[in-house]
């Protein structure tokens, strides 16, 4: 009897975890979505559907913009995230933890001084800008600061990582004689990629896309501090109606929506993807 | 070592009659990598025929250079001189993709995510083999390695020993001009093994295809194939049918690799065109047929199954010396003496129990015995032959 409650008994204090700061302040934030009032008379909950009609016809450019940057950043980390993974699993020799260490180094230091340093170095005069203008390769009103591109830039920088390891771990735990019988069956280095190293490495893409997607899309400090006014990410808006304009039943309400929208994204990513098949590869 | 298995070799099968082009020739090929700052020859100078339809076994212990010796022929590896031919035709430096071989990998390296006949199918379709007949060869070739209910499943939903059978199935589907197998059947367990190795056997007859085996257990190079090549250090030590190299290894480094041999240390004190004689340490005299030099410290071979054993004095005539029983290891089908001569040599002798050995003298430890065989089974073998002399004795399997 004992033996069977042990691992129950065991899971417990993950359970509890979960329930006390998952569970219930989820469900606090659905009750508080409906409700009405300002922070001055107090909340009043009326079952009031108005905050998500609000949230949606205000806020949805936003969250459009949102799905837009996060979706961009994610498809740039596995561009250049793949080869690099791809690179240190099969390349890698004995220096693979070394070049994996590499890839991590910058993420010992805070993702907002991160953030800030790409402020510096993407800045009109900045050391990359201002270098290509003096060599005359840019004319000297180009800047990328403040614009779409910079945050989908910093979003990529910063969740790069995210993107590797998963990608890498399937690769480095693949068989490599995978590719050397595709290439004993007739197989270009290409098609050997494509029909063997790539099909065999999809859970580690699908896993490192969500990875990547779900944090860009609802992250605030990129387009804070390198988007400027016009590129305002959802996650902003979030932040500024709890912290500053104290609206919390909209607030909730927003952040509900975003999260609606997410998982009706990655339901539809694994869909295409065919979950099953990703799984089940995985499991091998 | 595996002593039973070497016991039962098969007697000589003879070579199939040689076409004029061979199938696989390898002409003065070497393989040297770099290691730091040294230079290590895997293969040296390798001069190698193997005939169309031949099941041709490269033998030896890992490091010999036999599976780099493969994989030269594969187009995996580039030879650094040398010239390999399939067919007659210079495939040098042709990548593998365009070589008409196929090759069994001895981790398998299947596609696991595609079916057993989708991976079965990868060959054929990369040839751009219409649909039609793709599907009717994938049915055929799983028919004959007795998978054909296993089409749809995935190869992680496989035993160990179907997962081989799906591996053989892929490379053989595409009718190559020879089949490389690389130790495709290390990962089995025995009995599963000794199976594969008479369906192995089978199937080759069956499609006619020329293999070639790479492995290190002796037992199954002399169970399936035709010709044996012996690797020792890059180099080939012998190359012959099994029957020949069990019963006339050319070198000790071969004796002491492919079953197990004796080797008693004596003196040659008389020597003529017509043999020699060779004084052991426990002062018994031997007739050799070598003609070696007299005052020569030598090593006489003999091997256990070929010594009689028993109590009575053996005819003069035969090769004979009394001793000891140290030990008796009772198999059921034969037992394994181990018998001490007067100067501590021990001699393993291997004897089938034809007769009931229940009451059986012998067959106890400190009885004294005669041990006798044919002049001819006893023979000295040079120290070495070929350049293997860096590499010798730190290989051999004991």
């Amino acid at each position: 009897m004992r033996r069977k409650l042990a691992p129950y008994l065991l899971a417990l204090p993950a359970w509890a975890w979960l329930a006390m700061f998952f569970v219930v302040p989820l469900a606090g934030m659905a009750s508080l979505s409906l409700t009405s009032g300002n922070v001055i008379t107090g909340f009043s909950q009326t079952f009031n559907i108005g905050n998500y009609l609000t949230a949606i016809d205000t806020y949805g450019e936003q969250i459009a913009r949102s799905l837009f940057y996060g979706l961009s950043a994610t498809l740039i980390c596995i561009a250049i995230g793949y080869p690099a993974a791809y690179w240190i699993a099969f390349k890698g020799g004995r220096h693979k933890s070394t070049y994996l260490l590499l890839l991590l180094l910058p993420f010992f230091v805070s993702f907002v001084l991160r953030t800030i340093s790409w402020k510096f170095t993407l800045s009109d005069n900045g050391i990359v800008l201002g270098t290509l203008k003096q060599i005359g390769v840019l004319p000297a009103d180009f800047g990328v600061l403040n614009t779409a591109p910079a945050v989908i830039l910093g979003l990529a920088y910063n969740f790069l990582p995210f993107m590797v390891l998963p990608i890498y771990a399937v690769l480095e735990r693949m068989d490599h004689g995978v590719v050397e019988a595709a290439h004993d069956l007739y197989a270009s280095r290409v098609q050997a990629f494509v029909r063997v190293v790539l099909p065999i490495s999809l859970p580690g893409v699908f896993a490192g896309g969500l990875m990547t997607f779900i944090p860009t899309t609802a992250d605030y400090v990129n387009a804070s501090v390198l988007g400027g006014t016009g590129n305002t990410m959802i996650g902003s808006i979030i932040q500024t109606q709890y912290l500053v304009n104290n609206a919390y039943p909209i607030a909730s309400a927003i952040t509900f929506v975003l999260m609606g929208v997410l998982l009706l994204g990655i339901f539809s990513y694994a869909r295409a993807l065919g979950t099953e098949r990703v799984m089940e590869v995985q499991a091998k | 070592m595996t002593a039973i298995t070497a016991a039962r070799a098969p007697v000589a099968t003879p070579a199939p009659a040689a076409p004029t082009v061979p199938a696989i020739s390898l002409e003065g090929v070497s393989k040297t990598f770099r290691s730091g700052r040294e230079t290590v020859t895997a293969v040296g100078k390798l001069d190698l025929t193997i005939e169309a339809g031949e099941f041709f076994s490269l033998l030896g212990p890992s490091g010999c250079g036999k599976t780099t010796t493969m994989r030269m022929i594969a187009g995996f590896e580039d030879a650094t001189s040398g010239v390999v031919r399939l067919d007659g035709k210079d495939v040098t430096s042709v990548a593998p993709n365009h070589r008409d071989v196929n090759m069994v990998f001895q981790s398998y390296a299947l596609f696991p995510h595609l079916t057993v006949a989708d991976n079965v199918a990868f060959g054929l379709k990369r040839k751009r083999v219409p649909a039609a007949e793709v599907k009717q060869r994938v049915a055929d070739m799983l028919e004959l390695v007795e998978l054909a209910g296993h089409a749809k499943r995935k190869p992680g939903q496989l035993s160990g020993g179907q997962q081989q059978r799906v591996a053989l199935a892929r490379a053989l589907v595409n009718r190559p001009r020879a089949l490389l197998l690389d130790e495709p059947l290390a990962a089995l367990d025995l009995k599963l093994r000794q199976a594969m190795q008479l369906e192995l056997k089978r199937i080759q007859r069956e499609v006619g295809i020329t293999f070639v085996y790479v492995t290190h257990d002796q037992g199954e190079a002399l169970t399936m194939s035709d010709r044996i090549a012996v690797m020792n250090g890059g180099y080939v030590a012998q190359l012959g049918t099994p029957a020949e190299i069990y019963e006339r290894p050319a070198s000790r480094f071969v004796a002491e690799f492919i079953g197990t041999s004796n080797l008693l240390p004596g003196t040659v004190t008389d020597a003529s065109s017509e043999g020699s004689t060779v004084r052991l340490g426990c002062g018994a005299d031997l007739r050799i047929g070598e003609t070696l030099d007299a005052g020569e410290a030598v090593d006489v071979t003999v091997r256990p199954e070929k010594i009689r054993i028993g109590t009575a004095e053996p005819d003069p005539a035969s090769s004979r010396v009394p001793g000891t029983v140290a030990d008796a290891v009772y198999l059921g089908s034969a037992t394994h003496y181990t018998v001490r001569l007067a100067d501590g040599t021990e001699i393993v002798v291997f004897r089938q129990n034809a007769d009931d050995v229940t009451a059986d003298a012998i067959a106890a430890p400190g009885s004294p015995v005669w041990l006798s065989w044919h002049p001819t089974h006893s023979y000295v073998l040079p120290e070495n032959s070929g350049p293997t002399d860096a590499t010798q004795g730190s290989h051999h399997r004991a």
